[in-house]
């Protein structure tokens, strides 16, 4: 629009000076040009645009490959090693489970601030059960999982009965959750060598299986399986088309004949099942019950989420995109810190990625043509 | 459903601020106790001895906590309410060294005694007194410790620290410090950590304090370097972390892992052979100083003396190892069980 409109004046100009036709002309091709640059230079812009809008996860993707490649040519072959990019896999793991848990409530257009706070409660339940109250460790587990999946229920109760915004609710049951741990635990770590003399079982996804180099933890194995079930159930059954329409429009989606608050209540309670089972591969990544752990695990959720390129305003975006955020978080992580790189600046970085991801995600929402 | 109505509300709130504030009237003299947080077994320790030397002394002890280490807010609010409140003296573990400075002026101009216990402020006189850890010192035992115990291997070590956190508070960098010049490394600027050049340094991580942190940090390092042969650790959390991650490297056996504090679990942790040696601190002794010191100052205007050559008083600090090293004074696992916090 601007070349164009410059073309113009210059035109006006010319023809207002001399009178020279021959200038004339030529401003006029010049003028040809300048638009055709630009409606080409549009049109290509805009196929991005559409191509992205139809495939919401390609940004993720092609973020994630790019960076890799920038990483793995600023760091070396250290961070391309087998061994280094498993390693990341396994930093990520808790954070990309919680942040399936949110990917879900954000699809609905709510978002969950307890998520980190449901998971490491329930850590402590398991632990307190399991290694100090001599429960069988399968039980200390069951006990954890309800104790999840009805935080999860909670936070969707007060949602849909009191109608109250998910941000209020979940502010304040991550409040209500973390004082419990600390009261709970004392803000005491029950040790490793306690759990593995107790309950061992506690530890299951902390071991691994190794194969070239690298190290698969069952933790990230269980990540990547908690997504690949959740996607199935988003885009498969016909729950996840009632999740998507009510965080679309939920008073549309009841026109429909969806009872979105039903809907709503499940999806917050599946949200802290998956918390509990997080909870579960935490003892195993830490090595212990640790509940002073994850104090920012829900930010983190978040920004895996964001940067994985779902919507906040609900209805769009594939859950595998967060899982994709977690890692391009890891990667980028692990590539400034192999780059020699301050945390700080680590931070700094995470920071503008988050920005940019959800100015890049606007953009592609404003196809409308 | 019986609604209250705005003045019905405002009438509860009242009865509540004065039933509050006609607590401490009771006593004669009062004392506020404003620490971290209140979970930490360490705050919990401290509180306990404060409260136990109060009652003794009848002092009646107000406490405040943070809600979490960092919260600031918290702790500005908790002061405030101490000064209103007609307190004889504050202990304080301040959350924020500096950010805490211009309201602990307040309550000393408004005639309180203001003792820091923990965490000294900046700079120390900020505060009447301080009670606490020789943090240094704290490092500095593990760190003679360490060199002892390698030998003339010493001087081709490879050495990962686990700090705290970016902020780089005192506690942080005052142990750091501590441990590399305990071990004969030349720190450079003794308040910033980082900008030592002595190749057996591998580098630095934060770990928050807590094992998730300390497990993340331990593999960030050992990617940069693998033959990594001593781990320094901010707390004894971190370093149960940094263990799980040297066990999945393969490495437990053959790495020292030193670090400070001396609650019961990383005693135990010393017991276990994870933890080599750990520099253990007294908060319950802080505490309790902390309020003799107020009930002197409320009898007699007088204020407590710094231990000679320190801006503070020192409450001591005692290696746990039990693989002691010649001219190391150090108690056993077992010994140290007996005076663990928490």
């Amino acid at each position: 629009m601007r070349m164009a409109s410059q073309g113009d004046t210059k035109r006006e100009d010319q023809s207002g000076g001399s009178g020279d036709d021959r200038g004339s002309a030529d401003a006029e091709v010049l003028r040809e040009t300048a638009i055709a640059a630009e409606a080409k230079r549009r049109t290509a812009l805009h196929l991005v645009q559409r191509f992205l809008h139809r495939h919401p996860t390609m940004v993720p993707v092609i973020v994630l490959a790019v960076s890799v490649v920038l990483f793995g040519m600023i760091a070396g072959g250290r961070f391309f090693s087998p061994f280094n990019l498993s390693l990341i896999m396994q930093q990520v793991s808790i954070i990309g489970i919680l942040a399936a848990a949110q990917s879900i409530i954000i699809i609905t257009a709510g978002i969950d601030l307890s998520v980190a706070a449901i998971m490491v409660l329930a850590s402590v339940i398991a632990g307190k059960l399991a290694v100090e109250a001599g429960v069988p460790t399968g039980l200390a587990l069951l006990a954890a999982f309800v104790c999840g999946t009805l935080a999860g229920t909670m936070n969707g109760l007060l949602v849909t009965r009191l109608r109250l915004p998910p941000f209020i609710v979940t502010l304040g049951t991550w409040n209500v959750f973390f004082a419990l741990n600390l009261w709970l635990s004392g803000a005491q770590s029950i040790r490793g060598q306690d759990i593995d003399n107790a309950a061992p079982l506690l530890k299951f996804f902390g071991q691994s299986l190794t194969f070239g180099g690298a190290r698969l933890t069952y933790g990230s194995m269980l990540m990547i399986i908690i997504f690949l079930v959740l996607w199935y159930l988003l885009n498969r059954t016909a729950w996840g088309r009632h999740v998507y329409a009510t965080g679309d429009d939920k008073e549309a989606a009841e026109l429909a004949g969806i009872r979105t608050d039903r809907t709503l209540v499940s999806v917050y309670a599946l949200a802290g099942f998956v918390c509990a089972i997080g909870a579960w591969a935490a003892i195993g990544r830490v090595g212990s019950v640790s509940p002073q752990s994850f104090y920012e695990g829900n930010l983190q959720s978040i920004t895996a989420v964001v940067i994985g390129g779902i919507s906040l305003f609900g209805g769009r975006g594939s859950i595998l995109g967060a899982l994709f955020g977690a890692l391009i978080v890891g990667v980028f992580q692990s590539g400034l810190r192999l780059a020699g790189v301050d945390v700080l600046w680590q931070v700094f970085a995470i920071g503008w990625l988050i920005i940019v991801a959800v100015a890049v995600d606007q953009w592609i929402r404003r196809v409308s043509s | 459903m019986n609604r209250l109505n705005p003045i019905q509300l405002a009438c509860i709130g009242g009865a509540a601020l004065l039933a509050a504030s006609a607590v401490p009237a009771t006593a004669e003299i009062s004392a506020c106790l404003i620490t971290k947080t209140d979970t930490n077994p360490f705050f919990v320790k401290m509180k306990e001895g404060a409260t136990k030397e109060a009652e003794a002394n009848g002092i009646a002890l107000q406490t405040f906590a943070g809600k979490i280490d960092g919260d600031v807010e918290t702790q500005v609010a908790a002061v405030e309410t101490c000064i209103a409140s007609g307190a004889k003296g504050i202990l304080i573990t301040p959350s924020d060294s500096r950010a805490l400075a211009p309201v602990v002026t307040q309550a000393r101009d408004a005639g309180l005694l203001v003792i820091a216990l923990d965490t000294p402020f900046e700079p120390a006189d900020v505060a009447d007194a301080t009670f606490a850890t020789d943090n240094f010192k704290a490092g500095v035992l593990i760190g003679q410790w360490a060199k002892a115990t390698l030998g003339d291997d010493a001087a081709n070590a490879k050495i990962a620290l686990l700090d705290l956190n970016p902020s780089e508070v005192s506690v942080d960098y005052l142990r750091d410090q501590g441990f590399l010049t305990g071990f004969g490394i030349d720190v450079k600027d003794p308040t910033d950590i980082g900008d030592e050049d002595d190749p057996r340094i591998v580098g630095h991580d934060v770990t928050n304090g807590n094992e998730e942190g300390g497990r993340t940090a331990m593999e960030n390092l050992l990617q940069k370097d693998p033959e990594v042969n001593v781990v320094y650790t901010i707390n004894e959390p971190a370093a149960a972390g940094a263990y799980e991650a040297l066990k999945a490297f393969g490495r437990e056996n053959d790495v020292l892992v030193v670090s400070v504090d001396g609650g019961c679990p990383g005693v135990m942790n010393v017991g276990e052979g994870i933890i080599g040696a750990t520099s253990m601190q007294f908060p319950l002794l802080m505490a309790s100083k902390g309020i003799e010191a107020i009930k002197n100052w409320a009898d007699s205007g007088a204020k407590p003396d710094n231990t000679p050559g320190l801006d503070f008083f020192d409450t001591g600090v005692q290696l746990i190892t039990d693989t002691p090293v010649e001219g190391l004074d150090s108690l056993s696992s077992e010994d140290g069980l007996a005076l663990c916090w928490g």
